[in-house]
């Protein structure tokens, strides 16, 4: 029953709840609290609408089934030592599915957020990097089963543990990335348009399809510079080697051999690159 | 007391346009206060600044006390904020809305799920709580909007055009809502280019017209000031200017008319302003025939907000709002909306 006095003790002012003018105690309780859900609101999405997830594996699997297929009578040895193109494409697959679905960001929710007296927000940051990260995990294992299935073997459980540390470093980048276009760009439209254009020049300018001996010189060095490669090449290495440590050499660039850690190290070098970058973003825009 | 808020002398720029040159206002703790004026006159960028969802280019906006551009988060904390579009999660339900609603806000847990309970009560959502937010009407729409900025107990709860597309009923159950808030001890900031809407409600008002504002005070304050009984008068349905501009003067000389307007943006319709004489219309109908003016219509009235702000800008309400929307550069201000 609704009396008069409890509707307006419902509805009257509460200034003992505002704090004061500082920020009050439990910063991280608040971090914490805002970020778990905001996470939770992308799962409940997922759970309603799960087209993004079927669509996000029935790709990398029509990927691997096609080009595996229209690369199947090349000269075999083409792509090094025994490996057919189904073998050499996996990783690649990998990484750029888990970088296309990091890449897209949409925010018709953005006010509600903006007014609200976030700890940070980097909690949308966080938000959203734990929702694509766990996206990008179930991705990732369908694709290694799915190529498993289609002959290219599987990697070790270490390998797994540090193919899944590559593709984690690989998606809080890029998901960090987005985030601040979504923030530069007037609007999702333009958002798209961006990622339209960069998308596939990023695949092709990394060794996601074809190995660095065969790429123009120039675009050799591109190539090297490409992050996604930095991800590709160690991944495809675990795939063809159950013997390495954190000092094998993974990865060849046209100046140098880089080495597990190197790779590794260069990964959170570009995570850490993006999230200092998009710091005036996320300030300016929520002032 | 502090003003519950306080914006002096705001100014803010989109590219070239600038849509708030100077504006100042008070609200009082615990009133009704509107924002009354024509689409693009700078009601909504006055309230993304003080919301702390855009940067003032100069002035001062604060809430109880605090600024909004040095302090946003203590200034947040204590706003309760209705979007005109109100942007719903579609997929979530609106409990679910409400929950994500009270964690952004920081509210403990179990506080929180009483609250919500208590404020779905309240404003009749029970029974829809549970379904999508995509599927609510806009009634109900506006509704859950209304529970989501009330949930952290705000001091001051901001609406924007609260009531722009919704249909009657609604409109009259967001209107008893928001005196039901007043009487409860909220202080309320609302816009409003519905004029009627701010007469029903507010206990004080600012008129803004391009960015400035051109009068305040309460509502009768306003229309007393005015004065005088309003006539609205066509010689023809399109009356030529010379011809309009003759009767203006043969009219102004009759002794019991204050003042005549011819108003070109209504085919030179004029607009009188009578005091002193109960029998006016008859008077003045009399005048027109022995000068020989033909009448093709004429209307009297009671001084409303609209001659308010008819006499303080010659243009009516609705004039305004037809010329301010062609003036409006739409895509600087959402590039300015997304940084």
């Amino acid at each position: 029953m609704i009396t008069q006095s409890s509707i307006q003790s419902s509805l009257s002012p509460d200034p003992s709840l505002h704090g004061g003018l500082e920020d009050n105690s439990s910063a991280l309780g608040d971090f914490l609290q805002e970020t778990f859900a905001l996470t939770k609101r992308l799962f409940i999405q997922l759970q309603r609408r799960p087209s993004t997830l079927i669509a996000g594996i029935i790709q990398p699997f029509m990927w691997l089934l096609l080009f595996g297929a229209l690369f199947t009578n090349a000269p075999g040895g083409l792509f090094g030592e025994d490996l057919n193109y189904g073998q050499f494409l996996a990783p690649g697959v990998i990484v750029f599915t888990a970088f296309s679905g990091a890449l897209d960001r949409e925010f018709g929710f953005l006010n509600r957020l903006l007014v609200a007296p976030l700890a940070s927000r980097y909690s949308i940051v966080a938000a959203s990097t734990i929702y694509i990260i766990a996206l990008s995990f179930m991705q990732t294992g369908v694709i290694v089963a799915a190529s498993a299935f289609l002959g290219a073997g599987l990697p070790n459980i270490g390998g797994l543990g540090a193919i899944a540390l590559i593709v984690l470093l690989v998606v809080l980048g890029v998901t960090a990335l987005s985030l601040g276009l979504a923030f530069a760009l007037p609007g999702h439209i333009e958002l798209i348009a961006v990622i339209f254009v960069t998308n596939l020049p990023l695949l092709f300018a990394s060794t996601a399809l074809a190995p660095l001996s065969f790429m123009a010189g120039w675009l050799q060095v591109v190539a090297s510079i490409n992050p996604l490669t930095y991800a590709i090449e160690p991944i495809r290495y675990l795939y063809l080697h159950s013997e390495w440590g954190l000092g094998t050499l993974v990865m060849d660039t046209p100046w140098t051999s880089i080495s597990l850690w190197a790779v590794i190290l260069v990964l959170l070098a570009f995570d850490a690159l993006v999230l200092l970058a998009i710091q005036p973003l996320l300030r300016r825009r929520f002032a | 007391m502090a003003n519950a808020v306080f914006i002096d002398n705001l100014q803010k720029s989109y590219g070239s346009i600038t849509a708030v040159k100077n504006i100042s206002f008070q609200v009082q703790p615990g009133e009704i206060f509107g924002l009354l004026g024509p689409n693009g006159a700078g009601k909504t960028t006055t309230i993304r600044c003080l919301t702390t969802l855009a940067k003032p280019d100069r002035g001062t906006v604060e809430v109880c006390g605090i600024s909004a551009v040095k302090n946003p988060r203590a200034a947040r904390r204590r706003l309760g904020y209705v979007a005109q579009e109100v942007a719903l999660d579609k997929v979530l339900t609106g409990r679910e809305l409400l929950h994500l609603q009270a964690a952004l806000y920081h509210l403990p847990s179990e506080g929180a799920k009483e609250r919500i309970e208590r404020l779905l009560e309240l404003l009749n959502l029970t029974t829809y709580a549970d379904r999508q937010t995509g599927t609510y009407s806009g009634g109900l729409r506006k509704r859950l909007d209304l529970a989501a900025g009330l949930l952290h107990q705000p001091e001051v709860l901001v609406l924007d055009e609260p009531t722009v597309g919704l249909d009657i009923e609604s409109r009259f159950i967001v209107w008893d809502f928001l005196r039901q808030l007043k009487a409860a001890g909220t202080t309320v900031l609302i816009t409003s280019h519905y004029l009627e809407e701010i007469d029903a409600l507010a206990d004080r008002l600012a008129i803004i017209d391009s960015g400035v504002v051109i009068d305040s005070g309460s509502p009768s304050q306003l229309k007393e000031r005015v004065g005088g009984d309003r006539v609205t008068l066509q010689i023809k349905e399109f009356t030529p200017e010379e011809e309009a501009q003759q009767a203006k003067a043969m009219l102004s000389s009759l002794p019991f008319v204050q003042s005549a307007i011819v108003n070109p943006a209504r085919g030179n319709s004029l607009n009188l302003i009578v005091k002193g004489e109960s029998n006016y219309l008859t008077n003045i109908e009399e005048s027109l025939a022995a000068a020989s003016f033909p009448i093709f219509s004429m209307t009297q009235s009671r001084p409303s907000l609209d001659d308010v702000y008819l006499a303080a800008t010659g243009r009516t309400l609705m004039d305004a709002e037809m010329a301010a929307a062609g003036r409006r550069d739409l895509k600087a201000e959402k590039k300015e909306e997304m940084k």
